[in-house]
């Protein structure tokens, strides 16, 4: 073992060709999670500056920065990025990507040109973004709900819808080729219930990426055609219903939430694992509840039409339903505290990130229950209350499980290992940023202030101000590991094959593994997460 | 040595890829393609539900001959289709290139057909766009079922025009022999495009021609 | 590889099954059978569609895993549906 691990001439999937055409025509996950990775990286920057502009704007009641039109188009740019050209891609496409065949003892994926044909998708639909950027902005909200976007909105909103079709392809070709590869590829001996939990979180998240991105291609396709053709279906004067779209447009997007964490929760999974040196209690109970978070998860859109115009008897039957989602989430919560209780801690960054994923997570879930009754969404509904719900699960859990994820697997994608002093700073930072970023905006939701406006009233100032300030300490925690991450790639110490000791496939090969992922296809016969007592 | 080995057809390794995994790709994509088609079929039948009489009068208007001769021929060139991947699975590679080019056949004559269609109804002003004209009761109701028809058939015919052109490719490889008993895989995955692209229309002909005909 | 290859006879048979199940499908719209119009014209397509995928599309000899897909699709299209309509159909005003 220790003979892969230390020669750093080995040939590995990063250095066997450095040219420009060996990264762009690349057929090899490894690298094609790393071409996502700096892709998704550019445009967690981009959205994050339109949350600074307009977090600048909120810091005063009255309108100083940017007008009511602008302050449209700001946040409509930060959710439609941060959304689809962030979130949605962030784990599986890199960390996804990167790790499934290595994790199941594969050497590629099922269709490993399709997966570059996904890269590409996304490239494009991204471009379409930029194109939005310099002709002016889309201001519909990334919700974009009728009539005003199909009939009122004088800004780019066929451009946009155009890019975020395009990508969805992306998200489908993706899920597509995780599930065949689970199914098919998994290594000799390699059962269904020895896979890392991981694997079936992303088995999971690819049903959703499956079944829901056609809807929202479906739907968004509605608008684009009724903008440029006239003909709409959409439209109250035409007798077409508005809360149509909204069903629609939210049986993808209420589930494309569950995309964005289930891959998140098994990366927990794994670096919790990993760092209490124990088997996942329950185990079998943690991969049932993914497959039953994106099953029920498809059963509760109409959560977000409460006060929509829904009848009160739909809203009834999805309120009802959405109690029931929370369960398998729980029954997580649940299972990793109960692997924490008497495990062998240690407090490495990942395991800081893990930590503040089942706190934040918990926190975002809890308050998820809230706006699923409709005797309280009633009032929350379009206040801050449901921004800082959704940002706890997507920021403080979604957002951390992914920067948790790339510390623990730096080392295999990089061959490298970051600075830990500073991995800790970071991440206590960024949890310190979030909590006051987005904690200060339940208050000032359940105290009345409405989202999506550039003016408030004077009373709720301290709370915007002191959000904000969280807002400014976040974006410096997030600068952190960028910086350390890239300067780790010339002065980190060269990674071992196995740096953390932790079990499963992809910590028995190289760091970087070689092109191959292995030298010979390996043999499972044992169960996932088996740690031996330590006699040091 | 260092060179990446994925698991292909013909150099196949512990585990490996076979023709039904790769069937199965397609068959995922099918399932996305059929919430894709879905939720159209979603909003027609909540708008028909809700205007049961506007919708079946707006149907009238609508040619079955030209309807029912295009089903024919759809479901036709479903079992040209279905007679190419046979002839693949036993090698016939001329008898193979001859189904594909009379489905290639049967999907232009109904893409004609459905340009002749549409522009009939152009003329008639029941294209929902700006010029709408409707000569019964109710036309904003009536321009929903129009809304929908052209949206619907209009994908359709894209889906239809796709699949033509990949038959036309495969056509091509199978005359430069790249088509063999051992990988007839292209032509497989092909077939089950082409009959979900059938399956569409057997639900589209009778919901969108044949209510409101009593 | 092996893969089963369906008789060309029978690809006939489905064919002319489905010749006539269009004939039906025509002449029952011509008849006056009020509600039950719209249960035959989605009776006699799902038919027609079943003929298609396990016949022209080899389910009928693929295997469970495929299958289940295939499932799949029409399952959550039939969720679509049937939630949304829970909307619309005890809706008291607006639709």
């Amino acid at each position: 073992m220790s003979t892969i691990a230390l020669d750093r001439y080995r040939q590995n999937y990063l250095n066997i060709s450095y040219t420009a055409k060996s990264w762009l025509l690349s057929t090899d996950h490894k690298r094609i999670g790393i071409l996502y990775m700096i892709s998704i990286t550019l445009f967690f920057f981009l959205g994050g500056i339109a949350a600074v502009l307009f977090r600048l704007e909120l810091l005063t009641p009255q309108a100083d920065l940017v007008k009511a039109e602008t302050y449209n188009k700001l946040f409509t740019l930060h959710g439609v990025i941060m959304v689809w050209f962030f979130l949605i891609p962030s784990i599986p496409s890199v960390l996804g990507n990167f790790l499934i065949p290595l994790m199941i003892g594969a050497r590629e994926v099922a269709f490993p040109r399709l997966n570059l044909v996904s890269w590409y998708l996304f490239m494009l639909g991204g471009l379409f973004t930029f194109v939005v950027l310099i002709t002016g902005g889309v201001d519909t909200g990334w919700t974009f709900y009728t009539p005003y976007s199909s009939s009122f909105s004088n800004s780019a909103v066929v451009a946009t819808i155009f890019g975020v079709f395009i990508t969805g392809f992306s998200s489908i070709f993706t899920g597509l080729n995780f599930i065949v590869t689970i199914h098919k590829l998994r290594a000799p001996g390699m059962k269904w219930s020895r896979l890392p939990l991981f694997i079936w979180s992303h088995y999971a998240t690819s049903l959703i990426l499956v079944l829901a991105t056609p809807v929202l291609a479906i739907t968004l396709g509605l608008i684009a055609i009724e903008r440029v053709f006239g003909v709409g279906i959409f439209d109250p004067a035409l007798g077409g219903d508005p809360v149509l779209f909204e069903h629609f447009f939210w049986f993808y997007s209420h589930p494309a939430v569950y995309i964005m964490i289930l891959p998140g929760m098994g990366v927990t999974s794994e670096i919790i694992a990993a760092f209490t040196r124990r088997r996942i209690f329950g185990y079998t109970f943690v991969a049932m509840a993914s497959l039953a978070i994106a099953i029920i998860g498809f059963l509760v859109w109409g959560h977000h039409i409460f006060v929509g115009g829904q009848s009160a008897y739909a809203s009834a039957v999805f309120s009802g339903l959405s109690y029931m989602v929370a369960i398998p989430s729980a029954v997580k919560v649940f299972n990793w505290t109960a692997t924490l209780y008497k495990g062998s801690i240690s407090f490495d960054t990942p395991m800081l990130y893990a930590l503040g994923f089942i706190w934040l997570f918990t926190i975002g879930g809890l308050t998820g229950l809230f706006v699923a009754s409709l005797a309280i969404d009633v009032h929350v509904h379009d206040t801050y209350f449901v921004i800082a719900h959704f940002h706890y699960i997507m920021v403080g859990a979604s957002v951390m499980a992914y920067l948790g994820g790339i510390h623990y697997w730096w080392p295999k994608l990089s061959g490298r290992m970051y600075p830990e002093g500073w991995g800790r700073a970071a991440a206590l930072l960024i949890f310190f940023g979030f909590n006051l970023t987005f904690f200060p905006q339940f208050l000032l939701g359940y105290m009345g202030m409405p989202r999506r406006y550039h003016v408030y009233a004077e009373e709720f100032q301290v709370l915007n101000v002191m959000s904000t300030a969280g807002a400014s300490i976040l974006a410096v925690g997030y600068l952190l590991p960028l910086a350390y991450l890239l300067w780790s790639l010339r002065t980190g110490s060269i990674a071992i094959a196995s740096p953390w000791g932790a079990s499963g496939l992809e910590w028995q090969t190289g760091s970087p593994p070689p092109m191959e992922n292995f030298e010979e296809i390996p043999i499972v016969t044992e169960e996932a997460y088996t740690y031996r007592p330590e006699s040091s | 040595m260092a060179e990446a080995r994925a698991p292909t057809l013909d150099r196949p390794e512990l585990p490996e890829l076979d023709q039904e995994s790769i069937s199965l790709g397609m068959w995922i994509f099918l399932a996305s393609e059929v919430m894709f088609f879905g939720a159209l079929f979603a909003a027609y039948i909540i708008y028909r539900n809700a205007y049961p009489q506007v919708f079946a009068e707006a149907s009238r208007h609508l040619n079955v001959w030209i309807g029912g001769v295009n089903t024919g021929l759809l479901l036709t060139s479903s079992l040209t289709v279905a007679l190419a991947v046979n002839a693949a699975q036993l090698g016939k590679r001329k008898l193979l290139i001859a189904f594909l080019l009379l489905t290639i056949v049967l999907g232009l004559i109904f893409l004609g057909l459905k340009g002749l269609e549409y522009s009939q109804e152009f003329e008639e002003n029941l294209f929902p766009g700006r010029n709408f004209i409707y000569p019964g009761p109710e036309p904003e109701k009536a321009r929903l079922f129009f809304s929908l028809y052209f949206t619907m058939t209009g994908l359709h015919a894209l889906h239809m025009l796709a699949g033509l052109l990949t038959f036309s490719i495969i056509v091509l490889l199978a005359w430069r022999k790249k088509i063999t008993q051992e990988n007839y895989i292209s032509v497989e995955l092909a077939g089950l495009f082409w009959h979900f692209v059938d399956i569409v229309w057997i639900f589209l002909f009778p919901l969108l021609y044949l209510i409101g005909r009593t | 590889m092996s893969s089963h290859i369906t008789p060309r006879r029978t690809y006939i048979f489905v064919y002319l099954a489905l010749l006539i199940l269009l004939g039906g499908t025509i002449g029952v719209a011509y008849v006056d059978l009020g509600i039950w119009n719209t249960v035959a014209a989605i009776t006699i397509a799902v038919v027609k569609a079943l003929l298609v995928v396990l016949f022209f599309m080899h389910v009928k000899y693929s295997s469970n895993l495929t299958r289940v897909y295939v499932l799949a699709g029409f399952l959550w299209l039939a969720l679509l549906i049937g939630l949304t309509l829970t909307d619309y159909l005890t809706r008291t005003s607006g639709f």
